[in-house]
């Protein structure tokens, strides 16, 4: 029942997008990021969507996997734009007791939805097309510098991988608990909120228990492979940035500056 | 000295007292033991016999509390050592899901080896050679979780495998796992100590499987109260039961016949021997 939930929401897939770097990935998703929020008027939002759409289209992901993934922000989307339709001041189009309308207001909400749907979209291009474990190993890499400054970044990259790994696994656990409890007659799905809360509890206490125990035995067996932290640590797959990122990346940062430069003329 | 892989010198070990402050009872108390290089040992014993504690002290995930234990010429209380006895002495455990670190197969495989420092290149021929070994070179970029328990468990010793230990310690690998999964692990077992002459510690309770082992110590209450080749421990059948242990089907047969007063050699392990045992007896009268 639990095995089918997709976790980190990655799309296996061979494109050029699949194949970048994740390091330039997660730095095209902030340089994009940027860009999107020095955007004021259409023509550089539509600079942001073109590279948006040529990024969507090349990954080969279906719109319909975007369009889901945009279900939980809708509510969001919705609200800001309503908000920022009544608030804004300017030629009054239509009032009616004390909401009024105005030529401003319809901008300011459509590129405010806009805004926060490509952010969304944007940021599951970097998932969708970035395996769990290569996204961690480039975020290692790329906070590498602060490790001068003291930050655990190699431990914290472990952990991120360690509740990946686990992941599945928990999942299967909490299937056999409910099976186990449901023989003795427990009922998940009955009841109101509380009721349905309070039976979730037999469930919590086993798994919390077990998963003590086996981080117990995970850290056993990682020291007897001779895990001691970062330290010299090397790699199996090493990541190699190639001519390929490097293009990427100057696409982007060129679609940072027209959208800076854009905005510098009022558009 | 140089036969010798590990040496167990009177080990004594005991977990720390709890807060109330009850006098720790020894789970380990005065072990000796020899390990030869390339021998095959079984250990023998029932649950809270010291077998796994035993174990744990073999690549210095435990240090003795009295004693010592010196393995390849090494201390294992001294600390600047450890990484060097865990890289020659490697460790399986019970479940396969509670030793695997990685999402991918050859990622996992690669754990060990990683974090010894071996170049980029030299891991990559490792690991395929480890995972060729146990069989599971075709799902090496498979999803761990996805794979059966037996599968899982040989990946396990495949990521042990890839460290190139001169010695691999079991802690009841296949406790878990189906019959299928525990001939697959007892056959790879086999392997590295026949072709690959490895030094093999098989803790386990299935005498079937000690049957393997060139010697099988047989421990109770921390110590080990019978030591000696499978066929020659096996005899001492009403002993071992005491101990809670059941002594492999062929030996029972022979003894209770034995029992009887039929005539017959108590030292027939395979059922091949035993049956040429027993067709031997009855030709003869």
């Amino acid at each position: 029942m639990l095995k089918d939930v997709t976790l980190g929401q990655y799309f296996p897939g061979d494109t050029v997008i699949h194949r970048l770097d994740p390091r330039t990935k997660i730095l095209m998703v902030i340089i994009y990021i940027a860009a999107l929020f020095n955007a004021e008027s259409w023509i550089s939002y539509g600079v942001v969507l073109i590279f948006l759409a040529a990024a969507i289209a090349i990954s080969e992901i279906r719109l319909t996997a975007m369009l889901k993934g945009l279900k939980p922000i809708v509510f969001i989307v919705v609200l800001t734009s309503l908000l920022n339709l009544f608030y804004a001041s300017g030629d009054i189009i239509a009032q009616w007791w004390i909401f009024k309308i105005t030529r401003e207001g319809i901008k300011a909400a459509i590129l405010m939805a806009a805004r926060l749907i490509m952010l969304v979209m944007g940021t599951f291009m970097l998932t969708y097309t970035t395996s769990p474990i290569m996204l961690t190993y480039g975020l290692e890499l790329l906070l590498n510098p602060l490790k001068k400054i003291k930050v655990p970044v190699h431990e914290l990259a472990m952990m991120m991988s360690m509740a990946l790994r686990l992941i599945p696994t928990l999942i299967e656990e909490t299937d056999k608990i409910m099976s186990a409890q449901k023989a003795r007659g427990a009922e998940f799905d009955t009841g109101n909120l509380i009721q349905k809360a309070k039976a979730m509890l037999p469930i919590l206490v086993p798994l919390f228990l077990s998963s003590f125990r086996r981080a117990d035995e995970l850290a056993t067996a990682m020291e007897a492979r001779c895990y001691h932290g970062g330290e010299n640590r090397t790699r199996l797959n090493v990541l190699k940035m190639t001519r390929r990122d490097m293009i990427a990346l100057i696409l982007g940062v060129l679609v940072l500056a027209g959208v800076i430069v854009l905005a510098r003329f009022g558009l | 000295m140089d036969d010798t892989a590990i040496k167990i010198e009177n080990l004594t070990f005991f977990y720390n007292s709890d807060e109330e402050g009850r006098a720790p009872e020894d789970v380990l108390s005065n072990v000796s033991l020899n390990i030869e290089k390339g021998s095959f040992i079984a250990v023998l014993g029932h649950n809270g016999s010291g077998k796994s504690t035993l174990a744990r002290h073999l690549n210095a995930l435990l240090l003795p509390k009295g004693g010592a234990v010196t393995v390849f010429g090494m201390d294992t209380k001294d600390e600047e050592l450890t990484l060097e006895i865990r890289r020659r002495v490697g460790m399986v455990f019970q479940n396969p899901d509670n030793q695997i670190v990685s999402n991918v197969v050859e990622e996992d495989v690669a754990f060990a080896p990683e974090n010894l420092g071996i170049p980029t290149p030299e891991i990559r021929a490792r690991v395929d050679e480890a995972l060729k070994t146990v069989g599971m070179y075709e799902f090496r970029t498979h999803a761990p979780h996805l794979l059966s328990g037996g599968q899982k468990q040989r990946i396990a010793i495949a990521g042990v495998l890839a460290m190139r230990p001169k010695c691999v310690v079991f802690d009841e690998p296949t406790a878990m796992l189906d019959p299928q999964g525990r001939r697959d692990v007892m056959e790879i077992i086999g392997r590295m100590k026949n072709e690959m002459g490895s030094t093999v510690i098989l803790i386990t309770h299935h005498m079937e499987e000690a049957a393997m082992a060139d010697t099988v110590v047989v421990m109770s209450d921390g110590k080990i109260v019978m030591d000696g080749a499978p066929r020659e421990v096996f005899t001492h059948v009403e002993e071992l039961e005491s101990l809670g242990l059941t002594v492999p089907g062929t030996v029972k047969l022979m003894w209770e016949l034995r029992k009887n007063g039929v005539d017959v050699p108590l030292g027939a392990l395979t059922v091949n021997e035993c049956a040429n045992a027993l067709a031997a007896h009855f030709q003869s009268k």
